[in-house]
């Protein structure tokens, strides 16, 4: 493997509870590859979502190291990780996130406000980022103008925007029935295909199977992480 | 996020809501509303007093030697009104002397007036102002004349019972008849009719152009100017340097006269445009002493009002600014937004606000003999005041959004 795009080291995250503390993470050790398609696996409780803030810089560590493309992101400010996130990361939600009152394009353009792209710029790239996930015709319609598969590939196209080393997905198809689930995993084989490097925190299996690369956390630790075959591949 | 960017999405969030907005930005347009009708009444009637009421009653760069003063404002006490009652009077000859006397090239006018009634062919105009004066009073009036003339200097020797009437008189008395030549009766006695005064206009609703102008030694005299009596001397310079000499010699010379020690009082009086202002000064200065307290209370209300939506809207928007802050939103991009929406909801209610005071000045003006001026700092401090109440109402809700938990607030509901 070259250089990874995830380098991260004995990672733990503790939470005070009250008088108890809560060991979320408890040392996890990952290294994720330029370009790879990963799954995040786990029971409630594992440790999962706790892993999803980590890599998407929304929260930090209580120990350990954690190298994003490079840099060490572990010991950042609220300001410094901002400015990581637009960067670098970009989100899908299950809920999709997307603002109820700005249209497709505008919701795609946001990362770029905060990015200080000039308006011109942001509406090329942004338009761009929609006809990528086949919605070059959908970026005037707001969101409750858009099938839950629609909502989600608008989030997608935000999330690609401003180029980020990694996509990460969180229970990305959580919100759509079967059909449309699959949907959006073909446009991530295809941003796969691309280039783009992926990782999707999901508790189904059968979603997980699209990935490349599987790994299960349970009680905070790294349980098995094993080369999968990606169905869609 | 540029601030132009916040603005915009500002102005979008108010479109959106523009019912609930109306309603957050009522109590700063209340308050910019007061205060832009306020300055406007409180201005034009300064220009008013100023330009209209000071050189209609007295006139420019001129001044009145006088008993006592005629404007009076504040308290006069029983004591000044008994010493100013026993001061003597101004004579026909303190005015030869002053005009003897006085170096500074001034005009001069002996004036007389009273209450009179004027005749004419069965019509009676009463309650004119019957002015017994020189044939100068007509340029120091600035009186322009639509027909016929002034009285010459050789009719006011000659004492002849000659009359320049203004025009509410000729319109009373001589209507569809040319007023020239036509021979009008007071106190029973002829006068001849030999100039009307163009249109004077009103003052506070009443009209400027109810008197006649006689020369103040024709026969009327008896009735308005007894036993060589003046009402008072005016006294017309060329600017206002050359009055300030001008009173200073008139002041020496009727001191002089009256053999008045150093250090005793006048016993005259000289009256001037700034003197009989004096009174609405007053008036004007509590009224814009006062404004500021009115208004600040209109003001911190709708400071108030503007804080409780903006918390509100922080909380309804609490994923939305979780979004925002995973797609790389810093706190200060968070803070700079809901400043900047609470500032523009607030700058347009300061707009709604002067608008609506400009509105009411001009309704003002036109429902009421008081004329109103919107004065351009009063417009310029809306707007500071405006954006300024949001800005300081917008702080603390904004501060509670830069805060929040991007994870916390994604998961809101």
């Amino acid at each position: 493997m070259s250089e990874p795009i995830i380098r991260i080291r004995d990672l733990t995250r503790h939470y005070e509870m009250g008088t108890e503390t809560v060991q979320a993470l408890r040392g996890v050790s990952l290294d994720i590859g330029r370009n790879e398609y990963l799954a995040i696996m786990g029971p409630s409780g594992s440790g999962k979502s706790t892993m999803m803030n980590m890599i998407g810089c929304l929260d930090t560590p209580t120990g350990g190291e954690y190298w994003l493309n490079g840099q060490e992101v572990s010991q950042l400010s609220d300001d410094q990780l901002a400015r990581v996130r637009n960067k670098e990361i970009g989100f899908v939600f299950q809920t999709f996130n997307l603002l109820p009152r700005a249209t497709s394009l505008h919701n795609v353009e946001l990362p770029l406000v905060y990015a200080g792209v000039s308006s011109r710029e942001r509406r090329s790239r942004a338009s761009a980022a929609l006809g990528r996930v086949g919605l070059g015709n959908r970026m005037d319609h707001r969101p409750n103008e858009l099938s839950g598969g629609q909502r989600q590939r608008v989030a997608i196209a935000r999330a690609l925007v401003n180029e980020p080393s990694i996509l990460l997905a969180d229970e990305p198809t959580g919100n759509l029935d079967s059909t449309t689930s699959e949907e959006i995993m073909q446009v991530f084989a295809e941003l796969h295909r691309q280039g783009q490097t992926i990782i999707m925190v999901t508790h189904e299996a059968d979603i997980a199977a699209h990935a490349d690369r599987t790994v299960v956390l349970r009680d905070g630790k790294v349980e098995t992480d094993r080369a999968t075959h990606g169905v869609a591949a | 996020m540029p601030w132009l960017e916040a603005v915009r999405l500002a102005l979008k969030t108010i479109r959106a809501q523009k019912l609930k907005s109306f309603f957050s930005l009522i109590g700063v347009l209340i308050g910019v509303t007061f205060l832009i009708a306020v300055v406007s009444i409180v201005t034009g009637m300064n220009n008013y007093m100023e330009d209209k009421f000071a050189n209609a009653l007295i006139g420019l760069n001129t001044f009145q030697l006088r008993q006592r003063p005629n404007f009076t404002s504040g308290n006069v006490t029983d004591d000044m009104w008994r010493e100013w009652s026993r001061r003597p009077r101004i004579s026909y000859d303190d005015a030869a002397y002053i005009k003897a006397h006085v170096k500074t090239p001034v005009v001069y006018a002996n004036f007389c007036s009273d209450r009179a009634t004027v005749n004419y062919n069965g019509k009676a105009a009463k309650d004119i102002e019957l002015v017994g004066t020189e044939p100068t009073y007509f340029d120091i009036k600035n009186y322009k004349l639509t027909a016929g003339r002034p009285f010459a200097a050789q009719e006011m020797q000659l004492g002849l019972p000659v009359l320049v009437i203004g025009s509410e008189v000729a319109e009373k008395l001589l209507k569809g008849v040319d007023p020239i030549g036509k021979e009008v009766t007071m106190y029973g006695l002829p006068y001849r009719v030999i100039g009307v005064v163009e249109r004077q206009g009103t003052l506070f609703g009443l009209s400027l152009d109810k008197f006649v102008i006689m020369p103040f030694t024709a026969p009327a005299r008896r009735w308005i100017c007894p036993i060589n009596i003046l009402d008072h001397l005016i006294i017309q310079a060329s600017g206002p340097g050359t009055m300030t000499i001008a009173m200073g010699e008139v002041e020496a010379s009727m001191r002089t006269r009256r053999h008045l020690k150093p250090g005793q009082e006048n016993n005259f009086f000289l009256q001037t445009s700034e003197a009989a202002l004096e009174g609405w000064e007053k008036i004007s200065k509590i009224l814009i002493t006062a404004l500021p307290l009115l208004v600040s209370i209109s003001l911190i209300v709708g400071g108030i009002v503007i804080m409780n939506i903006m918390l509100m809207s922080v909380s309804e928007r609490t994923r939305e600014i979780g979004i925002r802050k995973a797609l790389g939103a810093r706190r200060r991009d968070v803070l700079a937004q809901f400043v900047v929406e609470s500032a523009t909801l607030s700058t347009v209610g300061a707009a709604m606000g002067i608008a609506l005071g400009i509105a009411l000045a001009f309704v003002v003006r036109a429902v009421t003999p008081l004329p109103a001026a919107v004065a351009p700092w009063s417009i310029v401090l809306g707007v500071v005041v405006g954006v300024l109440v949001g800005m300081v109402a917008g702080i603390y809700p904004a501060n509670r959004a830069a805060k929040l938990d991007p994870i916390v607030a994604l998961r809101a509901e």
